[in-house]
């Protein structure tokens, strides 16, 4: 073990991802209690049934209303002990917001993430004790990966009075919640504070850079046959693995970078300059194309996505695209990359593209872009090794854990999974929502009881 | 966390929240979800002989985008048997044996209230509420308010309750009479054993110009409803630092009634003097749910000022109701607009010229200017600041308060919608610290400038 504390490293330097303005800034008292009076308080309310972690929304903003943010809170996090970042992160326009009544009205949505937001941040920036852990139950947990799935369930677990240790390869804990969001809604230092949070609601050691692996060869590893044997139960949060490749000629080399990648350096790498990068073409039709294509146009660079689908197949949410083409982002349909074109310096100078109908190119229709840098946003390749390392553990044909939907339980008896890793890669919400599932399933077994967790 | 527990003239309740005599106890079915919600009490429907109920009942006033700020009803008590409600009662006290059932009454003759305080009695009541303020149509035939505003008649029925009951009598009062005290004076020398308060007030809520009939409309004739919700609060608070200020009164727990919907009116009631709080109109808005806000928000706010009980909150605001004549005529206060917070909406400017003291300017004005808006008296500066919230107007200039002539009347920060904006800061008045009783003492209550029959007879009082 290298990493032995609850301590989280400082992100040095002048990080790109401090360029970004907050897309939606803190709501400052005033503002909060004039949103939450809006809401009408709907009963049997469509936003809780569009919410993955099911929070009682009306309720939380009622609270607000009346000055008792800490109760606002309370109701927030013991649904979901992420809802800070949640208020942050989580397309709203496609869920609780997007549900609300005032739609079918033609008025603005109640602003349910940003109030959530508000409650959290002001509630425990006044008293972060808002919940107590349970007495010590004597049980020990490991939870492998930091990402959202896993910091949720640590939370939930220690607040039960269990013993909570989690691994995570990387210095900095979080996953994608850390290093995979978009600048101008949540920064590294944000989400980690919310990490340092759940990490003090009881007994929980992170130990950071440390890997899971088969069989252990160094300090820095772990073996999974280990922590079946010095602990529990055993959670894995494992998330998704690198970006995927177009497997096209002349993608390998320089200037041609997987998204998430570039995302994380852009968050967390002060070293990152785009320097003699003009223009960017970024391929993929998903959330994460238009991430990282929003997030460069934002920094002036001419950025355009390409898609082999038409606009109205993309997966990536609508009310995004529309977002990031306000902020100078391109869109070009129906075009699929045949080869990355490079100098006789082996510099990249762009990428020549198919025309497509039906996502099929059509013969004769190649044409050359320009671009100085690709980025590949294409998915994301799984963590198979990890997962199948502990026994019983089983994979579907795409790679993802199964596990029974009931319980989020592996086929080894004590290994339970959520997150990306099961469900192939949602949002921050849906994992911890998964978590939820799985630490109560899990709590259970432990504690020979058909109780749930939750505060 | 803090002890919400109450014992009210020897009922005792999990909380201090009770659920008004109203549509929201109707039924048994009713209480027991409003229990199962985590009300502490609920006081019945009122029961008495059957009655024909009219359709419609309720009138509703909204105010701007907020709907029911006030509620009226022309409901009168129980239509259902007497005995359905009794045997609803024994089921819910023999299911929720820790919450207080308190059976609202209201019968005529000597006769009936003997009678109906011993069936109550038998189904299982932890106490009884007269109700001596139904301000519609009950109080037509001798009842209701009709008896809050004859002491007399108050207090003899009053004592004939005392006398039949052996669970605590607590009396209802309306406020449709000219001083709360004389019916508070006649529930104490009838020795009922506590106070709920105000029923509803008489009102008419609107008038139909379509039909020209008032509201709420029963065919083509309407008639006075009970007004209550969040806009009868302030009339109700004041009726009860009337009682608990009073030497005697004050001795009786007290149930406060008027407009209560959260937490924190709750609070203001219960540090006025009131043991337990009663709720109906937000019941009625929004449901039984309401009430866990209200719970939790009275125990953290309990937490953060330390105490641990909330009997430690009761009564502590009621020393500082006093009268006018008490007030420090040496205390002053000027408005101060955050430059930070102000989104330009300038309603602040013209609330202060058209409606107070005109000393709220707007910046970037010439003299002449703002002589020709109607101001008097302009300060040497009037700093041009721009708006800088978010969402702020664009180009908006932020208003200007002219300490010097500000009188701190608070109607700016009133009508500012911004909370937070605009807040009353004390400065010096360079006046002693005196009331209007010290001077009269002193023999200072005289202020130069007003009548001269005034003056001559004070002349002749002084030679």
């Amino acid at each position: 073990m290298t990493h032995h504390s609850p301590h989280i490293p400082d992100v040095e330097g002048d990080r790109l991802e401090v360029l970004y303005e907050d897309k939606k800034p803190p709501y400052g008292d005033a503002e909060a209690i004039a949103e939450a009076n809006r809401c009408l308080y709907c009963v049997d309310a469509p936003c809780i049934k569009a919410c993955p972690t099911a929070i009682d929304i009306p309720t939380f903003i009622r609270k607000i209303g009346t000055g008792n943010v800490k109760g606002a809170a309370r109701t927030i996090l013991s649904q979901n002990l992420l809802g800070k970042s949640c208020g942050q992160v989580c397309p709203v326009e496609v869920l609780c917001a997007g549900a609300c009544v005032y739609n079918d009205w033609n008025r603005d949505p109640i602003k349910i993430g940003r109030l959530q937001r508000h409650a959290v941040e002001t509630a425990l920036a006044e008293d972060p004790q808002l919940f107590k852990p349970k007495a010590p139950t004597g049980k020990r947990i490991a939870l492998v990966g930091a990402g959202p799935a896993s910091v949720a369930a640590a939370g939930w677990l220690a607040l039960e009075g269990h013993e909570v240790a989690i691994y995570e390869k990387k210095l900095l804990p979080g996953g994608l919640n850390t290093l995979g969001i978009a600048p101008y809604k949540m920064k590294v230092e944000e989400a980690l504070q919310e990490i340092t949070w759940v990490l003090s609601l009881g007994n929980i050691e992170l130990y950071q850079g440390v890997e899971i692996v088969p069989v252990s060869g160094s300090p820095e590893e772990v073996s999974a046959s280990a922590l079946l044997q010095q602990y529990d139960a055993v959670f894995l949060g494992l998330g998704l693995g690198p970006d995927s490749r177009l497997k096209i000629p002349g993608e390998d080399g320089g200037g041609v970078v997987g998204a998430t990648h570039l995302i994380e350096r852009l968050k967390a790498d002060p070293t990152l300059r785009f320097k003699g990068v003009d223009r960017v073409i970024v391929v993929g039709g998903g959330n994460t194309a238009v991430d990282i294509a929003h997030e460069l146009a934002l920094l002036g660079i001419e950025t355009t996505m390409v898609y082999r689908g038409g606009d109205h197949e993309m997966s990536a949410y609508e009310h995004e695209l529309a977002s990031g083409r306000v902020d100078g982002m391109r869109v070009l349909c129906e075009r699929s990359p045949v080869a990355v074109l490079r100098d006789n310096m082996g510099k990249v100078t762009g990428v020549r593209v198919i025309r497509t109908e039906d996502k099929k190119p059509v013969a004769g229709t190649e044409e050359d872009l320009r671009a100085d840098l690709v980025v590949v946003a294409v998915g994301q390749s799984r963590m198979t090794e990890v997962a199948r390392s502990f026994e019983g553990v089983e994979l579907d044909t795409r790679g993802r854990v199964i596990v029974d939907p009931k319980t989020y339980r592996t086929g080894n008896p004590k290994v339970w999974s959520a997150g990306d890793c099961v469900n192939g890669g949602k949002e921050v919400v849906n994992a911890v929502a998964e978590a939820k599932i799985a630490v109560t399933s899990m709590h259970a077994f432990l504690m020979g009881t058909e109780k749930g967790v939750g505060a | 966390m803090a002890d919400l527990s109450i014992d009210f003239a020897g009922i005792k309740s999990p909380n201090p929240f009770w659920l008004a005599s109203a549509p929201p106890t109707n039924t048994g079915d009713q209480v027991m979800r409003a229990f199962d919600a985590g009300w502490g009490g609920a006081v019945w429907k009122t029961l008495g002989n059957p009655i024909v109920n009219v359709s419609s009942r309720f009138g509703g006033i909204d105010y701007g985008n907020t709907r029911m700020m006030g509620l009226n009803n022309i409901e009168l008590i129980t239509d259902r048997p007497l005995e359905v409600n009794l045997r609803e009662i024994r089921e819910v006290k023999r299911r929720y044996p820790n919450h207080a059932v308190i059976t609202s009454l209201m019968v005529e003759t000597k006769e009936e209230w003997k009678e109906i305080i011993q069936r109550a009695e038998e189904a299982g009541a932890d106490g009884h509420e007269l109700n001596f303020g139904c301000p519609h149509g009950m109080c037509e035939r001798g009842m209701g308010s009709a008896v809050s505003s004859e002491p007399k008649v108050l207090r003899e029925i009053a004592s004939w309750a005392v006398e039949f009951a052996t669970k605590p009598v607590i009396v209802k009062l309306s406020p449709n009479v000219t001083d709360i005290v004389e019916p508070g004076e006649a529930v104490l020398e009838s020795r009922a054993h506590g106070i709920s308060l105000i029923n509803t007030i008489k009102s008419i809520m609107a008038i139909d110009l379509d039909r020209m009939v008032p509201l709420p409309r029963v065919g083509n004739a309407s008639t006075n409803g009970g007004y209550c919700g969040p806009a009868v609060k302030p009339v109700a608070l004041h009726m009860v630092g009337e009682l608990t200020r009073h030497p005697y009164i004050a001795k009786l727990p007290i149930s406060g009634i008027g407009g209560i919907s959260n937490w924190r009116d709750a609070a203001e009631f219960i540090a006025l003097g009131c043991t337990s709080v009663q709720v109906c109109t937000a019941v009625m808005h929004y449901g039984y749910r309401i009430v866990e806000d209200m719970i939790e928000g009275l125990s953290d706010f309990l937490d953060s000022k330390g105490m641990k009980s909330v009997l430690e909150l009761r009564g502590r605001a009621a020393p500082q109701y006093k009268n006018w004549g008490e007030l420090d005529l040496g205390y002053r206060v000027v408005a101060d607009i955050s430059t930070d917070k102000c989104i330009g909406c300038q309603l602040c400017y013209v609330a202060c010229m058209d409606g107070a003291h005109q000393c709220i300017h707007l910046p970037g004005r010439t003299e002449e200017q703002a002589r020709k808006a109607g101001h008097t008296h302009i300060p040497k500066i009037i700093p041009d600041r721009a708006v800088t919230a978010k969402g702020g107007t664009p180009g908006g200039r932020v208003p200007f308060v002219d300490e010097e002539e500000c009188i701190g009347c608070n109607l700016c920060q009133l009508v500012c919608p911004v909370s937070g904006c605009i807040t009353m800061k004390e400065v010096p008045s360079g006046k002693p610290s005196e009331t209007w009783n010290d001077r009269v003492q002193r023999g200072a209550d005289f202020v130069p400038g007003g009548l001269h029959a005034t003056e001559i007879e004070r002349a002749k009082r002084s030679s």
